[in-house]
């Protein structure tokens, strides 16, 4: 093993989170930066020739090779898990940039009431909640982090329309969302045929109907890190793929320009972080391996963790840092609170054509009429909502064949299906929900005690199922899109219910899965604190999704960006200091 | 060394113009008339004569359009077997493989290869069969792991980009009117609302102006 020359800050993983934590203290601070990305560089050349549906958005050619580290998965504690083998429910990338490349961009804020869940919930239901409840509050209240949200909006110059500014509902944005401090840094996009059909249908049902959020650009922007993108062009090839013009916000292109101009920092790809060492509550710095296989040992005054979200908890069991979570006993923290979201959806066919390879990962509208604490009082069993939405990301010709209302043909090949396919083509979209996931005790993360990476390491193992709850806000939220697609004078298909029966690894449903080092206000029930700073090394921040403590309903990125934000704030304002505590 | 196989394909059910690469080298055969020598690089020319008539019955030739044969969805497949996809290059395949719940997908440890090795010998005959016993013989394999990958790879082949070896003369674009990945329509997304917008379909070598290399063709 290969000892390297110290540095002050080392930071695993070069995607969205740790680019962010790089830039903010190298531009701050005068310490000595170093990432370390096990993928690929990337740059905006590459992507013109992505277009390409098969071998990206079919064969996932942006994203982590399964065949050298994927997870396994269990319905319950009493089963034996297996692989996932191939790509299916959720998406993890690599490379620089990681899964920020090629998300779609929808960049929701959670609501202030999803900071404090357990709080709440306790109020409206007392002892009437379900006893296998994990929830917890966050530690940080949506006050509190508003200004890194904002901060976050203008970073990925994000598209939309306010809906509360100040506390002031705003016709035509999402009127129940948290009070905003600005108006969001660009209007909304050029709508598509589809969505302004849902939009309609949903105003005249007297719901409220939003742009969806994005990160796309509606226009030519600077940011304040003046850093220029150009406007989007509604290509359609967003989602799963690089945006060649970069409209699209991207580590790359967003916080590669910056960092490059950074002296202090620097980007080694091709390097696989496998343990942090560790003595003593302190942090000593990060070891890994190059693409060549040679081992390295790189010391650290500060250790940064900022991979995808299973693999922060991952790096942390390999590591040996923290107790393991046992949903036996409810002891120990890491690998509690393991959350995916809940996602429903309903097919609308229409009668005419909707030109659906147009759009961008993020254009749409929603509505939140029954998301968050709105609307699920008349739907017994039900907690927390989700959004409802009509987005037009960019139907690819290979994904999209094939739709066909239900009851038109008997096979799903041959001449009659053939014929329909073909006369239904491109007159059928999706309404689609995200809801809340709550975390629950037998829902959790550890090593799998089988299957292996190619380093030979224990893969990480979910355990994870659906409860009623779930199945319940699934029922509501296909009821009403299945109203909606109704008022649309459209034909809605069957809603995907099957899907929330239990939970399944061979269909893509987000790559929002959350939790397993989740903050909060206690050791002795969260991994981190507010700050995202380990409760037992003072030198160790853990930022990521790992860090929620439940699943907020919209599309995760933007609560992460602006939870590292804060961390980047708490790390050089505060820590630096007094480098020897926890904030 | 495995001696090279070839499949035949009548010149004009390929519109007469075939368009694909052979050793990262593209090239181009005109041929009006006659029969065209593809080189396969996965399938024997027996296996490919059954894959080619198997996807003929799942996305058939008939009045309402084109259909795999003249889209050289056999072409396609052969060469996605071949290539790093085939041989389960990005697929978990360690070991134990064990049987799970339907929610668990597909746990074998048969790579895409063997997989339709196996199957195609379970068609023996199916080429010499007729439209009706052929249909049958599907109808029969239905559910299986072969045919759903089959079924899958015969869209796949019939509407990805022409770089792959399918869509040949981008007919399976214009039997949907997908117009290719074209770069733009700033101009259009707000204004073409319940009107297609259709034009002749350009491939993705078109829109950059260099050829594009697919995963497949990807080295060990």
């Amino acid at each position: 093993m290969q000892q390297l020359k110290p540095v002050n800050v080392a930071i695993a993983g070069g995607g969205l989170v740790g680019l962010t934590l790089a830039k903010e203290i190298g531009a701050r601070t005068s310490l000595s930066v170093v990432v370390l990305e096990r993928g690929q560089p990337r740059k905006l050349s590459d992507y013109a020739a992505g277009m390409d549906e098969l071998d990206y958005a079919l064969r996932y050619r942006m994203m982590q090779n399964l065949a050298e580290e994927t997870a396994t998965h269990r319905h319950s504690m009493r089963a034996s898990a297996v692989p996932i083998r191939q790509y299916g429910s959720f998406n993890p990338g690599t490379g620089v940039g990681g899964a920020a490349e090629h998300w779609g961009g929808i960049s929701y804020r959670f609501y202030p009431e999803n900071f404090r869940l357990a709080s709440a919930l306790r109020e409206k239901h007392g002892k009437r909640l379900p006893e296998n409840l994990a929830i917890q509050d966050w530690g940080v209240s949506y006050e509190e982090l508003e200004p890194y949200y904002w901060r976050a909006e203008q970073l990925l110059g994000v598209c939309g329309k306010a809906g509360n500014l100040g506390g002031r509902k705003v016709d035509g944005g999402n009127v129940f969302e948290g009070a905003r401090s600005h108006e969001y840094p660009n209007p909304p996009h050029k709508m598509s045929y589809a969505a302004t059909l849902f939009e309609k249908a949903a105003r005249e049902s007297g719901y409220h109907p939003y742009p969806v959020p994005t990160a796309t650009l509606s226009r030519n922007y600077t940011n304040p890190d003046g850093v220029s993108r150009a406007a989007c062009a509604y290509c359609g090839y967003c989602t799963r793929y690089g945006c060649m013009i970069g409209a699209k916000a991207q580590p790359t292109n967003v916080l590669m320009p910056v960092l490059q101009k950074q002296k202090n920092f620097t980007l080694r790809t091709g390097c696989n972080v496998r343990r942090l060492a560790h003595r003593q509550g302190k942090v000593e710095g990060l070891r890994y391996f190059d693409r060549t296989g040679e081992e390295f040992f790189q010391p650290a005054d500060i250790v940064i963790v900022a991979s995808w979200t299973l693999n922060n908890s991952r790096l942390l069991m390999l590591s040996k840092l923290g107790e393991p979570y046992d949903p036996a006993t409810g002891k120990g923290t890491l690998g509690r609170n393991l959350t995916h979201q809940v996602s429903a959806a309903t097919r609308v066919f229409l009668d005419k054509p909707l030109n659906g390879f147009m759009g961008a990962g993020g254009l749409g509208y929603g509505i939140s009429d029954f998301d968050g604490k709105e609307g699920v009082d008349g739907f017994p069993g039900v907690l927390r909502g989700g959004n409802i939405r009509l987005m037009s990301t960019g139907d690819g010709p290979i994904a999209s064949f094939g739709a066909v209302p239900p009851g038109e043909v008997k096979a799903d090949w041959g001449a009659e299906w053939k014929k329909a396919a073909l006369e239904w083509h491109d007159r059928s979209a999706n309404i689609n929900s995200e809801a809340e996931h709550l975390a629950y005790r037998q829902n959790y993360l550890d090593l799998d005690p089988t299957y292996t990476d190619n380093y030979g390491d224990p893969l990480m193992r979910l355990t994870l199922d659906w409860t009623d709850h779930e199945r319940a806000q699934g029922a509501m939220l296909g009821k009403i899109q299945t109203q909606i697609a109704k008022a649309m004078n459209g034909r809605p298909g069957p809603t995907n219910s099957r899907l929330l029966e239990r939970y399944t690894i061979t269909q893509y449903q987000s790559t929002h899965v959350n939790g397993g080092a989740i903050m909060g206000t206690s050791p002795e029930t969260s991994v981190v604190n507010p700050w995202l700073q380990h409760w037992q090394a003072h030198n160790l921040w853990v930022v990521g999704g790992s860090a929620f403590p439940q699943n907020g309903s919209g599309n995760p990125t933007l609560t992460i960006l602006a939870l590292a934000l804060r961390a980047a704030d708490g790390l050089i304002d505060r820590y630096l200091k007094h480098p020897e505590g926890l904030l | 060394m495995k001696r090279r196989e070839f499949l035949l394909l009548p010149a004009a059910s390929l519109g007469g113009v075939l368009v694909y690469t052979l050793g990262r080298e593209p090239l181009r055969v005109h041929a009006q008339t006659g029969e065209i020598q593809v080189p396969l690089r996965f399938f024997t020319a027996a296996e490919a004569r059954i894959v080619q008539a198997a996807c003929a019955r799942i996305f058939p030739s008939d009045e309402s359009g084109p259909g795999a044969t003249e889209a050289g969805v056999v072409i396609y497949i052969d060469r996605q077997l071949a290539g790093p996809y085939g041989r389960d290059k990005y697929r978990y395949a360690k070991a134990p493989f064990v049987e799970s719940v339907p929610e668990h997908g597909y746990q074998g440890k048969a790579s895409p290869r063997e997989i339709y090795r196996e199957g195609i010998k379970q068609l023996e005959d199916f080429a010499s069969l007729d439209a009706a016993a052929q249909d049958r013989r599907l109808h029969a394999i239905e559910t299986t792991t072969f045919f759903r990958m089959l079924r899958q790879h015969t869209i796949e082949g019939m509407f990805s980009d022409p770089l792959h070896g399918g869509n040949a003369g981008l007919i399976g674009w214009q039997l949907i009117g997908y117009p290719g990945p074209l770069m733009s329509y700033r101009e259009e997304i707000d204004k073409l609302h319940g009107q297609p917008f259709r034009r002749k379909p350009v491939s993705l070598a078109q829109v950059v102006g260099h050829p594009v290399v697919g995963w497949e063709e990807e080295k060990d």
